[in-house]
C-alpha cells in the first residue's frame, strides 16, 4: 500500500500541532526580533556614524550572504564554549531573527529612501517637530512600501524554520522525519508537511499581493 | 585554538568544496531551464498551459525546499522502487524550487517589455521565435539578471541542506573537522562562513558583469561594479 489513509489520519494532528505550536511560534518570535533588530541596524546605518555604521553594513552583508545552517552551528557550538548556555529553540529564534534582521534593515532603508525629497523639504519649510515629521509624514508613506516586502520575508522565513532541524528543534519537518524513521513510512509524513506548508504560504502570499496592490493605489 | 592543523583535512575540504560548487552550478542550470519553461508557459494565451505552469510554480514555491528534498530522498524511493544518488536528489530539489521562483522572474521581466515592441514585431511580420530571440528577450534579460543573481545566492546558501541527506558537501566537511578538532569550533565555523561568503560574492560579481553585458548590448549605461548592492534574497512573492 503506497498511501495509508489510516496512518495519514493518525499523524496529521501531530504534524499540524507541531506546525502551529513550534514552527509558527518560532516564526512569530523571530519576526519580532528581526523587526526590532532590523530597525536598530537600519537607524545605525542611516545615521552614518564613522566606524560604527560601516561595520554594521559589513556585518549585515556578511549575514545576508552566508547560509543559515552554518550560522546555526556557529552559535550553537561556539556560545557554550564562551560560557553562554542557551537551548536549541532560543538559538534558532536568535539566528533566524538576526538573519532576517539583515533583510529587514534593507527593506526599512529602501522604504525610507523612497520618500521623495520634497516631503522632507516641506516638513522643514513648515518647521514641523522631528516627532511629527516621522509620525505623520515619513512613516505613513514608508509603511505602504515596506509592509508587503516584510510580509513576503516572513512567509519565506516560515519555510526556512525547518533549517532548525540541524540543531534538533522539534519543529514539524523534524517530527515528520522522526515518524518516518520509526515507521519506515516517509510518503505520508512528508506529503502532509508539504500540504500544510502550501495551505499556509499560498493564501499568505496571495494576501500579500492583494495588500501590495491596495496600498499602492491608495 | 592551539594545535589546529589544516593539513590532513585539506584534501577532504577541496572535495567538499567541489561538491558544493558543482551542486550549485548544476542546480542553477536546472533552475534556469525550469524557470524559462514555466515562465514562458505561464505567459501563454491558452488557459491550459498557463494554468498548469501556475499550479507547478505555486506548488514548488509554497512547499518548503527542505520538505521537497526529503520527499525526493526518502519518500520517492518508496513509491518508485528506485533510489537516486543523494547529490542528484539535492540538485533536483534545488533546481525545481529555485526554478519555480525563477519562473516568476522570467514572467515578470518579459511582461515588463513595453507592448509597442511586440506590436512593432507584428508590423514587421517577424516570426514568433525571431521576435522573441531578437527583440523581446534581449530587452527582458537585463531585468532578469539582478533578481536571478539574488536567487543564486539563495541557492548557494541552501546547499548545506545536503548535510541532512548524508552528502559530503563543504559544510559537512566543516562539521567533520569540528568533531576532529574539538578545541577550535569557532575557528572552523568562521572559516566555513567566510568561504560561503566568498562564494556568494563571486556570484554577485558575475551577476553584475552579466548585467553590464546585457545592458551594453542594448546601448544602456552599465551599472557600477560593487559588492555593496547584494540584497541576498528576493522575498517569496515579490518579484516584479
Amino acid at each position: 500500500m503506497i498511501w495509508d489513509w489510516q496512518f495519514a489520519r493518525e499523524i496529521f494532528p501531530i504534524l499540524l500541532l507541531a506546525f502551529l505550536e513550534v514552527s509558527l511560534v518560532i516564526t512569530v518570535l523571530a519576526t519580532l526580533l528581526a523587526a526590532a533588530l532590523g530597525l536598530i541596524m537600519a537607524v545605525i546605518r542611516y545615521s552614518k556614524v564613522p566606524v560604527v555604521s560601516p561595520t554594521t553594513s559589513g556585518f549585515l552583508q556578511f549575514i545576508r550572504a552566508t547560509p543559515i545552517p552554518v550560522q546555526l552551528f556557529f552559535v550553537f557550538y561556539v556560545l557554550p564554549d564562551m560560557g553562554v548556555l542557551i537551548n536549541a529553540v532560543t538559538t534558532g529564534v536568535l539566528v533566524l531573527g538576526i538573519h532576517y534582521a539583515s533583510y529587514f534593515a534593507e527593506v526599512y532603508r529602501g522604504g525610507i529612501e523612497s520618500i521623495p525629497k520634497g516631503q522632507w523639504e516641506a516638513c522643514t519649510a513648515l518647521s514641523l517637530p522631528m516627532r511629527t515629521i516621522w509620525q505623520r509624514v515619513i512613516l505613513p508613506q514608508a509603511v505602504r512600501k515596506i509592509l508587503p516586502s516584510l510580509g513576503n520575508y516572513v512567509i519565506s522565513m516560515a519555510k526556512e524554520v525547518p533549517f532548525l532541524l540541524f540543531i534538533s528543534v522539534p519543529e514539524m519537518v523534524a517530527q515528520a522525519k522522526d515518524i518516518g524513521g520509526a515507521t519506515y513510512r516517509y510518503v505520508e509524513p512528508f506529503t502532509i508537511c508539504g500540504l500544510i506548508y502550501l495551505a499556509f504560504s499560498y493564501p499568505a502570499s496571495v494576501l500579500m499581493r492583494k495588500l501590495e496592490i491596495r496600498l499602492e493605489t491608495a | 585554538m592551539k594545535g589546529f592543523d589544516l593539513g590532513p583535512w585539506l584534501e577532504l575540504l577541496v572535495a567538499g568544496l567541489w561538491v558544493t560548487v558543482y551542486a550549485t552550478i548544476l542546480g542553477t542550470f536546472l533552475a534556469v531551464v525550469v524557470a524559462f519553461t514555466l515562465g514562458l508557459l505561464s505567459l501563454e494565451h491558452h488557459v491550459v498551459p498557463r494554468t498548469i505552469a501556475r499550479v507547478i510554480v505555486e506548488f514548488f514555491r509554497g512547499t518548503s525546499l527542505i520538505v521537497q528534498l526529503f520527499w525526493i530522498v526518502y519518500a520517492a524511493p518508496l513509491l518508485l522502487g528506485y533510489k537516486l544518488n543523494n547529490v542528484v536528489a539535492a540538485i533536483i530539489a534545488l533546481g525545481l524550487n529555485f526554478g519555480a521562483y525563477g519562473a516568476e522572474v522570467v514572467r515578470g521581466a518579459i511582461k515588463a517589455v513595453p507592448k509597442p515592441q511586440r506590436e512593432a514585431c507584428t508590423a514587421l511580420n517577424l516570426t514568433a521565435l525571431h521576435s522573441f530571440r531578437r527583440v523581446i528577450l534581449p530587452q527582458a534579460l537585463p531585468l532578469m539578471i539582478p533578481p536571478a543573481g539574488n536567487l543564486m545566492v539563495q541557492l548557494i546558501k541552501s546547499t548545506p541542506l545536503m548535510f541532512l541527506v548524508g552528502t559530503v558537501d563543504f559544510f559537512t566537511v566543516g562539521d567533520m573537522i569540528r568533531r576532529g578538532q574539538p578545541g577550535s569550533v569557532g575557528l572552523v565555523y568562521l572559516g566555513v562562513l567566510v568561504v560561503f561568503f566568498l562564494l556568494s560574492m563571486i556570484v554577485v560579481g558575475i551577476t553584475q558583469l552579466l548585467e553590464n553585458w546585457a545592458k551594453r548590448r542594448l546601448g544602456q549605461k552599465p551599472v557600477r561594479i560593487s559588492t555593496a548592492t547584494v540584497a541576498g534574497a528576493a522575498p517569496a512573492g515579490e518579484v516584479v
